[in-house]
């Protein structure tokens, strides 16, 4: 049996094609978000690159902020329910998710059979998010990929105070005005996400195993200082930015075989 | 799920298009209209007079002018309030009356900026000492004597008891509606729920009884039918705009109670029996009203909002947090406590009248009807 999971999120979208719930046999991750063509291209590469077609497909689930407008779904799945679900096959043993994407943040709490038992959400608001290292890494000109590494090189405790985007902006650049190293910038910015990611577990319990996903787990130096926050190690899979996409071909599956028990 | 009820065809018309309520009132009585911001106004002295009451709950407007008056930290209801006064909306009323029971309405009080008469009033905060009655019998009769005035009525005390009695009676209706609706929640939408309610804000109450009372009957002589959905409570101010409760409904949740200021929530206090008629308002709020901005140091709230899920079988609680309401902020750690406690789900949903995206709130709905 083959369904896909398809994750439309905010500034990305990801696409998971898993063979009898157990497999991934292709992947894609096109860095367009929802309302670009991203949507639709990530589809097809994915389809591409597991040699399928449509029609070959048992179960199409779409997640992620675009979910609601993703073409051709045979449903659609919260990215909440789905991250818990993508995490918990990546790692059975995770019980509390943070997830950072594009725009927004959430911590999870996430049982042994990777069902989602609570969760948090940010407030309307970039600070902490993706968005938020896109504008910093554009302030300190450095590509958004690299700001992690950049971070762990820094031997200073600095502190970004304000988790404004807007007012951080601003203190940053008072910062390299002051001919603070650009290391010890990236590091602030780093631990400033992390500090709103670990309130924000706070606020439904930290259970080990702490597992991060989205976007923003490729940051190297925000997974290190969320760890040293939390006191506690962060698990974090290589495909961590795909647990939204599995979640939601797991989901299919699953229904796919509610489907056949009921026929 | 929802059948097409007759009868609540005119509770949608009435919630949706107040103003037009207004001036069918004005062409039909050729009474004068009354503005009555939220909460726990006098609306009695009003009806007394043989006018209409008519809630001013904000609304969907753009903020512009506002923004010379009102910090951004004042709540959406209060900042659309003021754009529409300035806007010139308000200036068909005879006067409006103002409760000073937040900050903000302290200060919405002060500077209307609508033409009409403004009457500010301050409730008692200290509820529990019998000073507090005879203040509040003074500052009601402060308040219908300005009302008087403003409109050139005369109110008298059979008047105003008798206003009383149909205040009861509407209480009497609203709670019995809230019981069948979730009884019989299969036949109607959160929005359907929401209407009956709001609309009660927008005419006189013994119109509003009689329509209630027309739905109550339409609902009984329905048959039970099973609702499939996720039950839940709502708590707040208020749980607008309507495509919040939209998204519940799409996201297979169904309303069965609230403890909304702007719904269910003004219905738990009836006026007393006896004494004269403005100190049996004034045990109304002494005595019998439980709300976020009436101060209470034991939070029966609290105690309300666990039994409203307990007595209508709710699966969990939406906390409708309108944005910078501090009364409603500081009930919220009580709340979430309590609710931990007694392991009922609950989420935290921001209210803000002005939002123009709901895609944050629909993953929140649809993550919390996932987990139920």
């Amino acid at each position: 049996m083959l369904t896909m999971g398809c994750d439309v999120g905010s500034t990305s979208s990801k696409a998971v094609i898993l063979k009898d719930g157990t497999e991934i046999i292709a992947s894609k991750i096109v860095p367009l978000g929802t309302g670009t063509k991203g949507p639709a291209a990530v589809y097809q590469e994915v389809l591409d690159l597991a040699g399928v077609a449509r029609e070959d497909l048992d179960m199409l689930v779409a997640t992620g902020y675009g979910r609601l407008t993703f073409q051709g779904a045979d449903k659609q799945v919260s990215e909440l329910s789905c991250h818990a679900r993508g995490v918990s096959f990546l790692n059975p043993a995770v019980r509390t998710l943070v997830d950072i994407g594009g725009q927004d943040l959430k911590a999870l709490r996430v049982n042994s059979r990777g069902g989602m038992e609570n969760f948090v959400m940010n407030d309307k608001c970039a600070a902490g998010t993706g968005r938020f290292l896109e504008v910093m890494a554009k302030i300190l000109d450095v590509p958004i990929g690299e700001l992690g590494e950049l971070a762990l090189k820094s031997n200073t405790k600095m502190i970004i105070s304000n988790t404004c985007t807007v007012f951080a902006e601003s203190e940053v650049v008072s910062h390299l005005s002051n001919g603070v190293p650009i290391e010890d910038i990236a590091a602030g910015i780093a631990r400033s996400v992390a500090n709103r990611a670990a309130s924000l577990i706070g606020r439904v319990g930290v259970v080990d195993t702490v597992a991060i996903s989205g976007g923003v787990s490729k940051n190297k130096g925000i997974v290190h200082f969320l760890s040293e926050e939390l006191n506690t190690p962060v698990y974090v899979s290589e495909m961590a930015q795909l647990a939204g996409a599995i979640g939601a071909a797991l989901f299919g599956y699953s229904a796919v075989l509610k489907q056949e028990k009921r026929e | 799920m929802a059948s097409n009820l007759k009868s609540l065809v005119g509770f949608h018309e009435i919630a949706n298009a107040p103003a037009k309520a207004l001036k069918t009132f004005k062409e039909e009585t050729g009474e004068q209209a009354v503005g009555c911001f939220p909460v726990w106004t006098p609306e009695p002295i009003v009806h007394a007079g043989g006018m209409l009451p008519i809630g001013l709950w904000g609304g969907t407007i753009e903020l512009n002018k506002v923004r010379a008056y009102l910090p951004s930290f004042a709540c959406s209801i209060m900042q659309a309030c003021m754009e529409y006064e300035i806007a010139g909306a308000y200036d068909d009323l005879a006067a409006v009356i103002i409760p000073a029971l937040c900050d903000t309405l302290k200060a919405v009080g002060q500077k209307f900026k609508g033409k009409c008469v403004c009457i500010p009033t301050v409730h008692a905060q200290n509820r529990q000492v019998t000073a507090a009655v005879d203040y509040m019998v003074e500052e009601y009769a402060d308040v219908k004597r300005r009302v008087e005035e403003a409109t050139g009525k005369t109110i008298t005390d059979e008047a105003l008891s008798n206003s009383l009695a149909v205040y009861n009676e509407h209480n009497a209706v609203m709670r019995e509606f809230a019981a069948l609706a979730a009884e019989k929640s299969a036949y109607l939408t959160a929005a359907d729920r929401h209407a009956v309610m709001k609309s009660a804000w927008f005419v006189r109450k013994e119109k509003h009884t009689a329509m209630v009372r027309a739905l109550i009957d339409e609902l009984k002589a329905l048959p039970a039918k099973e609702d499939s959905r996720k039950r839940v409570v709502l708590s707040g101010i208020m749980a607008e705009p309507v495509e919040l409760l939209d998204i519940m409904e799409r996201c297979g949740v169904v309303v069965v109670g609230d403890d909304l200021a702007q719904e269910s929530r003004q219905y738990t206090a009836d006026y007393p029996d006896g004494g004269a008629p403005l100190e049996r308002m004034a045990r109304q709020w002494c005595e019998g009203v439980t709300c976020s901005l009436a101060y209470d140091p034991k939070k029966p709230r609290v105690d309300q909002i666990v039994r409203l899920v307990q007595d209508n079988k709710a699966d969990g609680v939406v906390v409708c947090l309108m944005k910078f309401c501090d009364p409603e902020e500081f009930d919220y750690p009580f709340i979430r406590r309590r609710l931990e406690q007694e392991d009922i789900p609950h989420i935290l949903l921001d209210i803000d009248q002005q939002i123009t995206s709901y895609g944050q709130a629909q993953t929140k709905l649809q993550g919390f009807a996932e987990i139920l």
